[in-house]
């Protein structure tokens, strides 16, 4: 599996990850050596192997559906980059 | 006082002949005199620590101490740590001052630990070297022109050069047990849920598992008496009871099983490693247990199984670091996605970037079922192999790792070497079950590790197998030069 400028460009992107220029050779370069080690898995014959999610085959735990979390907002958001009157601040949305 | 044991560190501080705060105090003094040569601290935590201190010795001297009270240790910067930095390594994370603590550092706190500060780490726990990290590479002590390992490096390098007694780790595909190895320490990767994930900075939760780098396998199990046990704020924490895990040290080994997997023995791996490894299980046997060779058929998969697995956790996990609600955020961004793209693309590091960009592919439309689902499948074959061949011995044994220690930039410029020295690691992150690494020997002066393998759960089967290996040997207490 060889990978090229543009798969790195369309993969960056659904990752919301900036790749600069000079940079994009390489990862194109680094990323298909590892597909290429990955690859070794399609020589084995997986037919009716159930996927394994969970090492102890554990189930979601369910809770009472009860408050049980104070509200921190203040704490929380004392370490946000840009926040006004308790939400946070992004570049415009919504013109 | 330096080369002392957590447990004969607490039975001086019972006894009065030292105070926490003197104890604190010697460490901090030490580590800003030493840690320059190593880089194994990202923060020191002068004052939390001193303040800590004192509170145990009111308790000491009320009456009120428990086994842990005043006993200094560090904790790897992946653990969260409620008005500290805690960077995992990561210029993303590098202005961001916990609002709270991880379970495990509440647990340390309850019991009365002193935190001296915060170890150095692979970036987000990605990779085997150290040299990820933001803060620059941890250095070897044995050698420090080496690297320490990683992801645990700095936990591992601060207990080496006794910066610390002891320190948490993580670990995910090696990240406690392959630094331990290549420092000359004891660590143990406990079972899956053993030891709560929450407020460990996620890297792959269905692998992540924190666990102790101590000196001695007896320190491992004061460490894990304090981490290990339910917590309901971890979803995939195991309900089970925690057993005092000092309580089955002594225990003799007279007709214990061990299995040596003929896969751990072949391919790529150091003579000498090989050597030492056959001689520590000689040491074994010499103890009352018995031999045979198994077979885990599937171990060389574990690689392509693990990059796979653990990048997609990853991609999704560190979808969180959005430049929105905390951490790095880039300057004057233009727009809601360059805000996105940039802080991300400036907040991560290289490896980070691959990894994520790894993930990303093989989660994407048309690849799942050829990549996450393979992988998945593949996972449950290396669990089945395991199964088989813990119903019939009681323990796995084999290197820790293929090689000693390598030159720091030896392998940073090539991911996938990097990746072939966790082959002995990984397939016990995606089986879920418990390892350990104990010292058994050197190699042009750097050590080299023992991986002792049980069932899940099975903790105090490990560290008993481990003690009693380190009374009869003393691999265990060799210190690097000039330390």
């Amino acid at each position: 599996m060889s990978l090229d400028r543009t798969d790195v460009d369309k993969i960056a992107h659904l990752a919301r990850l900036q790749i600069e220029e000079q940079d994009a050779p390489e990862y194109a370069q680094n990323l298909s050596n590892i597909l290429d080690l990955v690859d070794q898995m399609q020589a084995i014959d997986t037919t009716n192997v159930l996927p394994m999610a969970h090492p102890l085959d554990a189930v979601q735990r369910l809770r009472s559906d009860l408050v049980t979390e104070e509200n921190q907002r203040e704490l929380l958001q004392s370490v946000a980059p840009a926040v006004e009157n308790g939400l946070f601040l992004v570049p415009k949305v919504i013109e | 006082m330096f080369d002392k044991t957590l447990a004969e560190l607490a039975a001086g501080l019972k006894t009065g002949q030292f105070s926490s705060v003197e104890l604190t105090q010697a460490y901090l003094a030490r580590i800003k005199a030493e840690d320059t040569k190593y880089n194994s601290f990202i923060s020191v935590t002068d004052d939390l620590a001193l303040e800590q201190a004192a509170a145990a010795d009111s308790l000491i001297a009320a009456g009120d101490a428990g086994t842990f009270t005043g006993l200094p240790i560090a904790h790897k910067d992946i653990f969260c740590t409620q008005g500290v930095r805690t960077s995992c390594a990561s210029k993303m994370l590098d202005n961001f001052i916990s609002p709270y603590n991880a379970t495990v550092v509440d647990k340390f706190n309850q019991a009365g630990a002193v935190t001296l500060g915060k170890t150095n780490m692979d970036e987000f726990a990605m990779g085997s070297s150290n040299e990820s990290s933001f803060y620059g590479p941890c250095k070897n002590p044995w050698n420090t022109d080496c690297v320490p390992g990683g992801s645990s490096g700095g936990s591992a390098a601060a207990v080496s050069a006794q910066l610390t007694p002891a320190a948490t780790g993580s670990d995910t595909g090696g990240s406690i047990r392959q630094p331990a190895a290549l420092c000359g320490i004891t660590g143990l990767k406990p079972t899956y849920g053993r030891v709560s994930r929450y407020g460990m900075i996620a890297f792959a939760s269905s692998l992540d598992q924190g666990g102790p780098m101590t000196k001695t396998a007896e320190d491992a199990a004061l460490m894990l008496n304090v981490m290990a046990g339910f917590d309901k704020r971890d979803s995939t924490s195991a309900d089970r009871d925690v057993p005092d895990y000092t309580a089955d040290l002594t225990k003799p080994l007279d007709g214990l099983r061990i299995g040596l997997p003929k896969e751990f023995f072949s391919g790529d791996i150091n003579a000498d490693i090989a050597a030492q490894t056959q001689a520590a299980i000689k040491e074994f046997e010499k103890l009352g247990a018995t031999v045979k060779e198994v077979s885990l058929p599937n171990t060389a998969l574990s690689i392509p199984a693990y990059y796979i697995i653990a990048p997609a956790e990853a991609s999704s996990n560190l979808s969180r670091f959005d430049g929105v609600r905390y951490g790095y955020r880039c300057e004057d961004p233009v727009d809601l996605e360059d805000l996105y793209k940039r802080s991300r693309g400036e907040g991560f590091g290289p490896e980070v970037k691959r990894r994520i960009l790894v993930g990303a592919y093989a989660l994407s439309e048309g690849f799942y079922d050829a990549y996450y689902n393979k992988a998945q499948q593949i996972r449950r074959l290396i669990r089945d192999d395991f199964t088989k061949v813990l119903s019939e011995v009681d323990v796995i044994m084999g290197p820790t790792t293929p090689h000693p220690a390598f030159k720091i930039g030896e392998k940073s410029s090539d991911p996938v070497a990097m990746y072939m020295e966790d082959i002995f690691t990984l397939s016990l992150n995606l089986a879920g079950l418990p390892g350990m690494s104990i010292p058994c020997g050197t190699v042009d002066g750097l050590p080299t590790g023992l991986q002792i393998i049980g069932d899940y759960f099975a903790e105090q089967k490990l560290l008993n197998v481990a003690h009693q290996f380190q009374l009869a040997t003393d691999w265990h207490k060799q210190s690097p030069q000039g330390i």
